[in-house]
């Protein structure tokens, strides 16, 4: 089915989010919307702040060493398998970016926080970490409901500018489907807008068959989206295909040096428009 | 019987396990993996394997905060963690070394431990390089601290270090870790040699009990092709796996 007229381009989407905006991004098997990823490379972004939900891979450290990114709060940069995220690494070490260190289920108390729309969340652990003590936003209380003591963390609402992701469906009605992808849902209810990249049109109304209804976002959240097969490789997309391993040890291992990055990138980022 | 350092190491971790219901592992630990597996085969599934990654022995279905908030609840009874650098009170760096922010050496980040290690009874340290350099006094940076003050809400915390030498089992009332048993072929001397922080050692430590031989017969028939759905590669080459 061909794409719905009110459909943008992966680079139109990447012309939507300004420089400097806070981009909460799924983690890799999450639905990562890598062709927006290379169109903000391409378009040469500026100052982005990257919120990982929780975690992040060739994403992250694709936008850092393209000199997209000033921040990035995150739970862990890494390439699993294939090694460090060097661009993250290097970018880290040499004080290139702002790093807010945090632990996973905070990331989500943020945006569940902001989803609710109060001011923060507790969250119990955290506590006499170096995370915690290198986070001035970050504060402790005592549980005012107990008796006495009780310290608890507190983590500040965070309300993303832009909610970016690939998802496996979308309809005519502006419906994205994320499946059990539930923190595409988190994603898009705690953030200011939503712009999302769909593998297929479902050829109906996602919203109308229970069947899909559960793991449907629906316009109301949504912005804008945009038709991108492969649109999160080499990454996987749950239920359409595998990650490309291949590909990413190519880039892992690209990534290591400025110059192996920097061929990466004339090759399969201004080299052609298309991922596959 | 002949037996591997995976399959011992496997039937280690697994004793570790008893009685656990809920047992979760993380990303790339194909040995906890198989440990959590051999439990839920031997126990008649009463003890519940989730291993991050499988599509079949996983029994979350919403990819975020499931996981921690079960966890919060004291739902899960054991998990796994690993630390670029790990201390004799048990904190662990997940972060980097040296100065913070901008460290010497730039580990991914502290993931999930900064929580689970004070919400899961019993997290087990699986890290198996064992040198000065893993092993310090005092970690420059703590994702997790081992212990903490005592009114501090803290159900879980370390439970023991299995490392390519021995065994260390943390002694929570102390906040140190003592020596439990040797891998075959390494020796006390060794451990020391290697460890950058102090432990209690008991008289007479001996090697860890090697594998029950029928655990071992489920490691090489069940456990082998459960694990190969996660770890194809460690399947077949570590466990014999012939899928």
């Amino acid at each position: 089915m061909d794409a719905p007229e009110i459909y943008l381009s992966a680079d139109e989407i990447a012309s939507r989010i300004p420089d400097g905006a806070l981009i909460g991004v799924p983690k890799e098997d999450g639905g990562a919307a890598m062709e927006v990823t290379r169109a903000l490379i391409r378009r040469k972004a500026k100052g982005l702040r990257l919120f990982t939900v929780p975690v992040s891979s060739i994403q992250a450290d694709m936008l850092i060493g393209a000199g997209c990114v000033d921040e990035i709060e995150t739970s862990g940069v890494s390439m699993g398998e294939f090694g460090f995220a060097c661009r993250f690494r290097a970018a880290v070490q040499e004080g290139t970016i702002k790093i807010k260190d945090a632990t996973c289920p905070a990331l989500y108390a943020e945006l569940q926080a902001s989803e609710k729309g109060v001011p923060f969340m507790p969250l119990r652990g955290i506590l006499g970490s170096d995370i915690h003590a290198n986070r001035d936003d970050w504060m402790t209380i005592d549980n005012p409901l107990a008796d006495s003591g009780d310290p608890i963390v507190l983590l500040p609402a965070v309300k993303p500018d832009v909610a970016l992701f690939h998802a496996r469906y979308g309809d005519r009605y502006g419906n994205v489907w994320v499946g059990a992808r539930r923190e595409c849902v988190l994603l898009a209810h705690a953030s200011a807008s939503t712009l999302v990249t769909v593998e297929e049109i479902w050829d109906g109304n996602l919203m109308d068959d229970d069947r899909m209804l559960a793991g449907t976002i629906p316009p109301i959240y949504v912005d804008t989206v945009a038709h991108a097969p492969q649109g999160a490789w080499p990454l996987s997309l749950n239920g359409a295909y595998e990650r490309d391993g291949v590909h990413l040890r190519e880039y892992a291992g690209a990534a290591k040096t400025d110059d192996g990055f920097a061929a990466y990138l004339d090759q399969h980022v201004f080299g052609k428009q298309a991922a596959a | 019987m002949e037996f591997s350092r995976e399959e011992l190491l496997i039937c280690a971790v697994a004793r570790m396990l008893d009685g656990c219901r809920n047992i979760a592992v993380g990303t790339a630990s194909p040995i906890p993996g198989s440990a959590a597996l051999l439990m839920q085969a031997l126990t008649n599934g009463h003890a519940r394997a989730s291993i991050l990654g499988s599509n079949v022995h996983n029994p979350f279905n919403d990819a975020g905060p499931e996981l921690f908030d079960r966890a919060g609840q004291g739902r899960v009874d054991a998990f796994f963690l690993g630390g670029g650098q790990i201390d004799g009170e048990g904190n662990i760096n997940l972060v980097g070394t040296g100065p913070y922010p901008n460290s010497d050496t730039r580990f991914p980040g502290s993931f999930g431990s900064g929580y689970l290690y004070f919400s899961v009874p019993r997290v087990i340290l699986f890290r198996e390089e064992h040198s000065r350099r893993v092993f310090v006094d005092k970690v420059d940076f703590i994702s997790a601290p081992g212990w903490s003050p005592p009114d501090v809400h803290r159900p879980g915390g370390p439970y023991a270090l299995i490392t390519s030498l021995c065994v260390f089992i943390y002694d929570r009332d102390n906040h140190r870790f003592r020596l439990s048993g040797l891998l075959p072929g390494a020796t006390l001397e060794e451990v020391r040699d290697n460890t950058g922080f102090d432990f209690d050692c008991p008289d007479g430590i001996g090697d860890i009990p090697p594998p029950e031989a029928d655990r071992l017969e489920l490691i090489r028939t069940r456990i082998a092709g459960e694990i190969a759905e996660t770890y194809p590669e460690f399947a077949r080459d570590r466990l014999g796996w012939q899928g």
